[in-house]
């Protein structure tokens, strides 16, 4: 099996290039810091090192960077994977995270924790809380559509997103101009600044009930985009695989964008990108999505905070970067195999 | 292994869909249910099965009622052979037919070495082993039809369905489709298949059932039930049916396009 071994290689190498850009990531910033100094920053936490840097540039490392990059990567693999699970159970190249409307439940759960001046804690709480309401609403109603259930998924999802992207607009219609609605407008632009660790504390846990069961559950994928009748004939319960995987996908996008903002196009580029270099089997195109949403994310993020003195949000950067790259694809000529 | 279905209805909605049919199916048979579009073939497909819950009658595969199956255990018994269609997205021959044992191996795992031995098998004995790292949605629609048939071997359940296999091949992939149906079913599997020609179910089948309207309306074999005035019951088409080989073929000529042809023949004489 030349093809799955050369798949393997390559999703190792993704694991590697992650490293690197980790190691890259640390060493950038206003703070420049010398690969040196963050490899050995990194180490004295497992081994006793001499210490050869300033207090001061442990802090920017450990307090400042770790969580923005932990987080970038989080956000980067959790987006991805869920994209590309979505793909599959719903037998459409073109869904992505939001398609349940996680987004548009969690965008309006942030501008109405801005709009009670909550805390930046109650802000990640409050759209973590509506993400998941709105694809339990979605999930709820489509059982009530009659025939295929993968439509009527997408139907509700439409049709619940835009109502809650409406309650949206009218909390921005009726915030204070002068401090709530650029705080909400910058919150749906998506940015990672001013990561905590207490943020990942709070989404560690759900990415990690969300994201292992993805993980196992990916052969069964496979079957999956041959549509829900081949897929039982096959002995796959289609329903149950996907409602498992909704839910545990939900989980990843509410966490994801309870902490970043509204990020698109991570979701539907990585997949497709993962696609190109290892093929539709999930048994590779998994790992490698994960891998790849997060280094990607991680070197935006970079753009992000270095490329100007004001950050630039990654809801903007993601599209300017991922719309061009995306046609490129498209258009490209010739297949994988 | 066996199908015996008994007094089979089902209705979407008022619309009668099936009415009391009745069949059965042995080892080593092929059956081919013949009947115009829309005829309840698919429906009927469908029960078997077990992709509809709400029919009325009896289904029971090697003497077991398929109402107290689950979807596994379904699938050690039955296989699906669908009608080709672009699959949203495009996998390798190899992975497409490895599909085919996800049954035989938890939810939370992927097919292993014995799996993979059953695929190159497969492939070896179907011909198509050369195929099995191109794209499935970029070989010929024969070799597609072989891949999907490959998908229900390595499944490992006896009986298999086939909606239309040889609808949209060419005359050649229909030969080399159909005979391999047709030794799969002397090995013992049991067959079913739904077709549109009348020439090659007879050249092919053990057991034909004719349908219309949702009922049965001649079971037999091909020898016993083949003739001009079943294919005019059933299409609506006035045939000569011609017997070759000592009733090892028979072939339906259509009686209105023949004649018109011999009218005209007769007029460009005059």
């Amino acid at each position: 099996m030349e093809h799955s071994e050369g798949n393997t290689l390559i999703v190792i190498g993704l694991g590697i290039l992650l490293v690197i850009t980790i190691i890259i990531s640390f060493r950038l910033g206003r703070y420049p810091i010398p690969t040196k100094e963050v490899l050995g920053i990194s180490l004295s936490k497992i081994y006793p090192i001499e210490q050869f840097w300033t207090d001061q540039v442990e802090m920017v490392l450990i307090n400042i960077r770790l969580p923005r990059i932990i987080l970038a990567c989080l956000v980067g693999c959790c987006l991805s994977a869920t994209g590309v699970v979505y793909q599959g159970v719903f037998q459409n190249p073109m869904a992505s995270p939001g398609i349940l409307g996680a987004s548009a439940g969690a965008a309006f759960g942030a501008a109405l924790a801005i709009l009670n001046y909550g805390s930046s804690f109650m802000v990640t709480i409050s759209a973590f809380f509506f993400s998941l309401l709105t694809v339990s609403l979605v999930y709820l109603i489509s059982k009530k559509v009659k025939g295929k259930s993968i439509l009527g998924l997408i139907l509700s999802g439409i049709i619940v997103s835009s109502l809650f992207s409406a309650a949206t607009s009218f909390i921005k219609l009726v915030a204070d101009p002068t401090d709530q609605l650029p705080a909400i407008t910058y919150w749906l632009m998506g940015s990672l600044a001013g990561a905590k660790i207490g943020d990942i504390k709070f989404v560690i846990i759900p990415m990690t009930i969300g994201l292992v069961p993805l993980l196992l559950l990916r052969w069964r994928m496979n079957v999956l985009t041959m549509g829900d009748d081949e897929a039982r004939t096959m002995g796959v319960n289609a329903n149950q695989v996907r409602f498992i995987v909704i839910f545990c996908s939900t989980l990843t996008t509410a966490a994801s964008v309870s902490v970043s903002g509204m990020i698109g196009w991570v979701g539907l580029v990585i997949p497709h990108l993962a696609r190109k270099l290892v093929g539709n089997n999930y048994n590779h195109l998994m790992p490698a999505s994960i891998l790849f949403g997060a280094i990607f994310l991680l070197l935006v993020d970079n753009v992000s905070r270095n490329l100007f003195t004001t950050e630039i949000p990654l809801g903007i950067l993601t599209a300017f970067i991922g719309a061009p790259f995306f046609i490129y694809l498209i258009t490209r000529e010739g297949e994988t195999y | 292994m066996s199908i015996e279905v008994s007094n089979l209805s089902f209705s979407y909605g008022e619309n009668q869909v099936l009415d009391h049919v009745n069949f059965t199916a042995q080892d080593n048979q092929l059956l081919s249910v013949l009947g115009p579009n829309g005829v309840g073939k698919t429906t009927l497909f469908r029960c078997i099965l077990g992709l509809l819950n709400g029919y009325k009658g009896q289904i029971l595969l090697d003497g077991i009622d398929i109402k107290g199956l689950g979807i596994e255990e379904m699938a050690k018994l039955i296989a699906y052979i669908p009608q080709f269609h672009y699959p949203s997205f495009n996998y390798s021959v190899f992975d497409m037919v490895l599909m085919g044992t996800s049954v035989q191996v938890s939810a939370i795992s992927s097919p292993g070495r014995k799996q993979k031995k059953l695929v190159e098998t497969a492939l070896k004995r179907l011909g198509i082993y050369h195929l099995k790292n191109r794209g499935f949605t970029r070989i010929s629609g024969g070799e597609r039809q072989l891949v999907l048939l490959a998908r229900a071997l390595v499944q490992e359940s006896k009986i298999l369905v086939m909606d239309e296999p040889t609808s949209n091949l060419d005359f050649g992939n229909q030969v080399r489709v159909l005979t391999e149906i047709k030794s799969l079913a002397k090995e013992g599997y049991t067959v079913i298949q739904s077709t549109h020609n009348p020439d090659q179910t007879f050249l092919f089948s053990d057991k034909v059932m004719a349908m219309k309207d949702g009922r049965v309306l001649a079971w037999g074999t091909p020898g016993e039930i083949f003739t001009a005035d079943l294919i005019y019951n059933l299409y609506g088409v006035e045939v000569e049916m011609e017997s070759f080989y000592h009733d090892q073929a028979r072939v339906c000529i259509p009686k209105s396009i023949v004649e018109k042809d011999h009218v005209s023949d007769l007029l460009s004489i005059c």
